[in-house]
């Protein structure tokens, strides 16, 4: 698997098969990028559990923040890792102890040994990269910043 | 069908990049948003916007769906991460400075600029207690020698207006990037088509879209776009970008857009605060201008050589600047970064000075006596009578504009008829 490059397919299909998110290093500082990314996804339908020990048992955004993954009560789909690269380890192999399908790294955060632990276990996985840009890329919405989406397409409606 | 992975060719681009059908009418050319605001779904949406946490608009100061497909076109051609318009190339420029630099700070700058740029810089951004040192490109250790502590940008055109100079981007971006901060180069002459500043390591590139890229003479326009690859917070350079911004609630930008917070800074203070948004009108004119620009860049570069070559051999030219040219010190430089063309505005000298540069302007009938370039039309200017008139005879010599100086846009007419109307001008000469 190229970490360097992903194609809008290989997204795309993460994104489509994603229903729940557990979210790792959510903050509840509404200026904070995580708390942009929960409150983003959100409106876009996603169900988003924010795990951060130091604020477990309080609400953020209207969801309860459980102190570690394997507290979340409920199945996960994908495991965004708003953590440090080498922290990114640590969360990799509790994402598989829970049957996570999917493993995504925040922008900045790359883990290539834990990467490889995850695609192991059957897991796929994204580094360096922000779920709510690649949403907002790929349902084009982010060009109505002037950023670029690489996105050419004829059809009406965004393939998403 | 493709991304990432597999990038479009430019000539797409320059049709598709930013623009697909309206999702709720199915309109296929993009249509004016001619409207000054947005309505918010509900309440905690319009926060949201105003919070910067969803994408969307909410005043066509700030975003506008017709600008951001202009917007995405430069992005897209120039293979940057993101760009934002402004009513000109001169408040591009302004704006393109504002995130970057406080009172007291000082930037680079070629002496080898449009004659507006280096008034503005010198004059008008010297009110903003922006500093400007302007130094000889074709030496790049000049740049180096003209570092200060304060120092926050360079910033060069690539194929200067009007003297042809084509300047090494390459080792200026290094001197740049040495010394942690950007490269700003002004694209418009070359445009996307000719040279991709990002390829050659500058960080920001900004236009004057009123050029080739709209191309057609009708309407102004400006845009900064940034590669993405710059480390805003390799230093303590620049606050604006990476400390908590009072304006909104302490955000941090780099920290929170990344590899964008360059240009989501741009939008959200400086468009915002000083104002000179890009009409939707003006955006869609220039649009459609775009999507003919690589068409429309190899006929003027095709026609420009042929003009360039008549007048090096006429016995009342006195020497011709124009870096397609063999005879030209910027030859080998013009191969390298502009291998497709050296574009299609460029200088000679008329024998007889200020005199014959008039009288030769004065005598034209299918080139135009005005000052734009860019156009599909043939232009014609005597910059030490019109647009360099601001500089000093030292400046002027030094910009490229002395008083036998004249310089030509060459248009994308029949280049047999653009010939011979200069040559039944020169005889008047």
């Amino acid at each position: 698997m190229d970490h360097e490059r992903y194609s809008d397919d290989y997204i795309r299909e993460i994104l489509r098969q994603t229903k729940t998110i557990a979210m790792v290093g959510a903050s509840s500082n509404w200026n904070r990028p995580s708390y942009f990314a929960m409150k983003y996804l959100q409106r876009k339908s996603f169900r988003v559990i924010p795990v951060n020990p130091r604020e477990a048992g309080n609400e953020i955004l209207g969801e309860t923040v459980y102190g570690t993954l394997a507290d979340i009560p409920e199945k996960i789909d994908m495991v965004d890792v708003f953590r440090n690269s080498e922290a990114a380890g640590a969360v990799a192999d509790e994402a598989i102890a829970v049957g996570a399908k999917i493993l995504w790294m925040q922008l900045g955060v790359r883990n290539d040994a834990a990467a490889a632990r995850a695609e192991a276990a059957g897991l796929k996985v994204v580094m360096n990269r922000c779920p709510k840009i690649e949403f907002g890329r790929l349902s084009r919405e982010i060009g109505w910043m002037g950023i670029n989406t690489g996105v050419i397409s004829s059809k009406r409606r965004a393939k998403l | 069908m493709t991304d990432e992975t597999n990038p479009y060719g430019i000539e797409t681009l320059a049709v598709h990049a930013g623009a697909s059908p309206d999702p709720v009418t199915g309109s296929r050319a993009t249509p004016i948003h001619q409207t000054t605001s947005f309505v918010f779904d509900d309440v905690d949406h319009a926060a949201s916007l105003f919070n910067l946490q969803a994408f969307g608009n909410i005043y066509t100061r700030l975003t506008n769906p017709t600008v951001a497909v202009l917007e995405q076109r430069l992005a897209g051609l120039e293979g940057g991460r993101g760009a934002v318009a402004a009513a000109s190339g001169h408040s591009a420029q302004m704006m393109a400075f504002h995130v970057l630099m406080e009172a007291g700070d000082h930037f680079i700058a070629a002496k080898q600029l449009y004659g507006g740029s280096l008034t503005q810089f010198g004059q008008a951004f010297k009110k903003f207690g922006w500093d400007c040192t302007t130094v000889d490109a074709t030496n790049v250790q000049n740049f180096r020698d003209a570092m200060k502590p304060n120092t926050k940008a360079i910033f060069i055109e690539n194929l200067a207006n009007p003297g042809g100079v084509v300047v090494d981007m390459e080792a200026v971006a290094a001197v740049a990037h040495e010394a942690g901060i950007p490269l700003i180069v002004d694209n418009t002459l070359a445009t996307p088509f000719l040279c991709r500043p990002f390829e050659w390591g500058a960080d920001i590139a900004v236009h004057s879209l009123t050029k080739f890229l709209g191309g057609h003479g009708n309407s102004l326009g400006g845009m900064i776009v940034e590669s993405g690859q710059f480390d805003w917070a390799q230093n303590d350079k620049y606050p604006t970008l990476t400390q908590p911004n009072p304006s909104y609630h302490g955000l941090k930008f780099f920290e929170t857009f990344g590899d964008m917070a360059y240009s989501v800074a741009i939008r959200a203070l400086s468009l915002r605060d000083l104002g000179p948004a890009l009409s939707p009108t003006n955006a869609f004119y220039i649009l459609n201008g775009i999507e003919t620009l690589p068409l429309r860049m190899e006929r003027h570069c095709d026609n420009a050589l042929k003009v360039a070559e008549f007048l090096e051999s006429h016995a009342k030219v006195e020497w011709v600047s124009y870096a397609g040219l063999k005879s030209s010190p910027y030859y080998d430089l013009g191969q390298k970064y502009l291998p497709r063309g050296a574009g299609a505005v460029f200088t000679f000298g008329v024998k007889g000075g200020f005199e014959s540069g008039v009288t030769l302007v004065e005598n034209v009938e299918l080139f135009s006596h005005l000052a734009n370039i860019g156009d599909t039309r043939s232009l014609i200017i005597h910059p030490a009578s019109t647009t360099h008139r601001q500089l000093e005879e030292a400046e002027l010599i030094a910009a490229g504009a002395g008083p036998d100086v004249v310089r030509l846009s060459v248009g994308i007419e029949s280049v047999d008829d653009i010939i011979r109307d200069l040559d039944q001008a020169l005889a008047k000469v």
